[in-house]
């Protein structure tokens, strides 16, 4: 029999972390229990607003429910980054570059004296909190993401993003609880905003459009590689590089670059949502090169250094999945594992793991070689009463399905090239739609890239789509030899799986390339023949694994598109309603919303949503 | 309450980081960035990285 004495003491052993990242971009709360981690979502989700900056108070909501906890029952709660470290180096920067500098001043000071320089008394406030609260170092928090969710003890770091408080890049070792960060490289030397410079220059929305650069990359040949090593990136041998600040305004300015950058690359940056040229796409290819050989330059260095068998990574950069297939392929590391939010999101699961295991001092444990996000099902997640109240409600005409029966019925959809909005279980925390909020389709189809990419996503049609492949099958369709759950790592498709299409077919430039049928999976092959690689295993994401195993018993392939559950500017969708109203407004043909299958010819339009593509900014 | 206890933390950070030579300089941009912040009704800062 267990005393109530005993029951209570038990009680209130349980450390509770609650880790916060808020103010810049991608707010985002995670919860820690015991050093496992119960909850983490985006800010974003909830609030229907990409990138969403301000304090992720509903994404905490969420994290306190989903652990029955309140408040009170918080012990830490860590922010992701030193706010007055931050602050020095625009005032450094202010006063470095005064006058030029002023613009950048004038536009920077309000958001600090109004709230960012209060960060403490903020979040004690909002969370009506008056516990202990930490702040820890932006890329001390990217490498705690990085290296304690990690299947591994022992393993080298490197982190790489725009930039945190002065820290662009940063290299250390993580040896069983306890993180070094052997050295770093400082604003405003930065891979990641040399990248987003480029990203501005192509007339995408930094922050957000760095992904379009790695996607138009393809249609191009780095033809500029050259110049840009020549007059704007000192590469060292070690990796260590300096930019020649002559040729940015980012410094200073309220620009990524300026008009030397222009006069060296003979043409303003293009206008938004012009047409694209092969010039634009050959510079894309030129800065993704640099980034790969910048990249590999430090992992080689990080190799040589430490000479661990394991490299974490983490920070925006790490998300730029063609330089980590590049690294998985080219470096000496044994294995490589890349956090799936990489970015500012996962400094809140940073900072809650940094302080469980660096601060608390409590051990790190590796059960089974596993990592621990599960598969990064970390948010929210619905039951059948509660979708099925809400299409009653909605006067939604649906079929429920048994679970027995649910993978067959959608995998037939699949293989009739139905487009099928998949909702099931709980939402994914990081960038990546990875069979929880997805769309999914036929990879086999030849127009379906065309289709997906302009009747329902509505974005633009030189972007890839990536493949859901079952895991035992991967090495069959690409030339990957070990998982990839979280889409991160890009990798050729398989010869054998290539057609035969000619080399007249090959010389074809620019957004021509599109039309090319290259493979067995034409869907999401690439123009260069790669893809970006999601393997599914049965544990992780029972219902999604024996879907595609459904569609591969009944057409042989195991590959099936998967893209997010989203429009273009949308944050990807978190709810039933967010689930049911993407679906409607889009030309997607079936949602299956956990148990309960709608099939779009069923419904009736919706009501009132007359000017909804202006409801989200396009990205 | 606030405007004094940051003022007293931004003390122990410069303490800490030994960049007591921030002072004047945070006293003077501090005073110009009050005066710009009450001199508009609304700011926000571009997007881009350098800012944050």
């Amino acid at each position: 029999m267990i005393f109530p004495e005993a029951l209570f003491k038990e009680k209130t052993n349980i450390m509770y972390i609650l880790g916060i990242s808020a103010f810049y971009h991608d707010s985002a709360a995670c919860l820690v229990k015991d050093g496992n981690i119960v909850a983490a979502a985006q800010e974003e989700r909830f609030t229907r607003k990409k990138h969403d900056m301000n304090f992720p108070a509903k994404a905490i909501e969420y994290c306190l429910k989903e652990a029955g906890i309140t408040i009170n029952d918080i012990n830490y709660v860590g922010f992701y980054d030193k706010p007055f470290i931050k602050f020095e180096r625009i005032l450094y920067s202010a006063f470095q570059y005064a006058p030029i500098g002023i613009g950048m001043f004038l536009k920077a000071m309000p958001p600090w004296l109004k709230q960012k320089l209060f960060t403490r008394k903020v979040i004690h406030k909002e969370l009506k909190y008056e516990g202990e609260l930490l702040f820890t170092e932006h890329h001390e928090s990217h490498a705690a993401s990085a290296y304690y969710p990690s299947p591994y003890t022992d393993a080298a770091i490197i982190t790489v993003d725009g930039v945190g408080e002065w820290t662009t890049t940063s290299y250390g070792i993580g040896e069983d609880n306890k993180i070094t960060i052997l050295s770093d490289i400082k604003f405003p030397h930065s891979i990641g905003l040399l990248y987003s410079a480029f990203t501005y220059y192509l007339g995408f929305k930094v922050n957000s459009g760095e992904y379009k650069v790695m996607g138009l990359a393809p249609y191009g040949k780095p033809k500029y590689a050259h110049i840009i090593f020549e007059k704007l990136v000192d590469l060292k041998e070690d990796g260590s590089f300096k930019l020649n600040m002559q040729y940015f305004n980012y410094g200073a300015g309220l620009t990524m670059t300026n008009s030397k950058f222009d006069t060296l690359f003979g043409d303003k940056p293009r206008k938004s949502e012009s047409k694209l040229t092969q010039k634009d796409m050959d510079i894309a290819s030129s800065i993704q090169f640099v980034t790969e050989e910048i990249m590999l330059r430090i992992v080689k260095h990080v190799y040589k250094l430490t000479k661990k068998k394991n490299l974490c990574m983490a920070g925006g950069v790490a998300l730029n999945c063609v330089a980590n297939g590049r690294i998985l392929r080219e470096s000496s590391f044994d294995n490589i594992w890349v956090t799936p939010a990489s970015g500012d999101a996962g400094g809140a699961l940073g900072t809650a793991l940094f302080i469980w295991h660096q601060y608390l001092d409590n051990k790190k444990v590796v059960i089974d070689n596993k990592d621990k996000l599960s598969g990064t099902y970390l948010g929210p997640s619905f039951n059948s009463s509660e979708i099925e109240k809400f299409l009653i409600e909605n006067k939604a005409n649906f079929i429920k399905l048994e679970n027995s029966e649910l993978p067959g019925k959608i995998a037939d959809l699949i293989s009739e090239e139905k487009v099928i909005g998949w909702f099931q279980g709980r939402m994914e925390f990081g960038p990546r739609a990875l069979g929880a909020r997805s769309i999914i389709a036929d990879a086999r189809s030849k127009n379906m890239q065309l289709i997906m990419n302009q009747k329902i996503k509505f974005r633009e049609s030189f972007r890839p789509f990536a493949p859901s492949v079952l895991e035992e099958h991967v090495s069959e369709y690409f030339d990957i030899h070990q998982e990839s759950p979280y889409m991160l790592f890009v990798a050729d498709v398989a010869k054998e799986k290539l057609t035969n299409f000619s080399d007249n077919q090959d010389d074809k430039c620019g957004l021509d390339k599109l039309n090319v049928i290259r493979s067995e999976i034409p869907a999401v092959t690439h123009v260069d023949c790669t893809a970006r690689v999601q393997t599914v295993n049965r544990d992780e994401n029972p219902l999604y694994y024996d879907t595609i195993k459904k569609f591969y018993e009944k057409t042989g392939c195991p590959v099936i598109i998967n893209t997010s559950f989203n429009v273009r500017g949308e944050p990807i969708v978190c709810t039933p309603e967010d689930a049911f109203k993407c679906f409607m407004r889009t030309n997607m043909d079936y949602l299956i919303l956990g148990n309960y299958l709608l099939e779009k010819e069923e419904q009736a339009e919706l009501k009132n949503d007359i000017d909804w593509k202006n409801e989200f900014e396009l990205d | 309450m606030a405007k004094i206890s940051i003022i007293r933390e931004l003390w122990d950070f410069m303490k800490v980081r030994k960049k007591f030579w921030l002072a004047p300089i945070i006293v003077v941009l501090l005073l110009l960035g009050i005066l710009i912040v009450f001199t508009q009704s609304s700011a926000l800062a571009p997007f881009i990285y350098a800012l944050f």
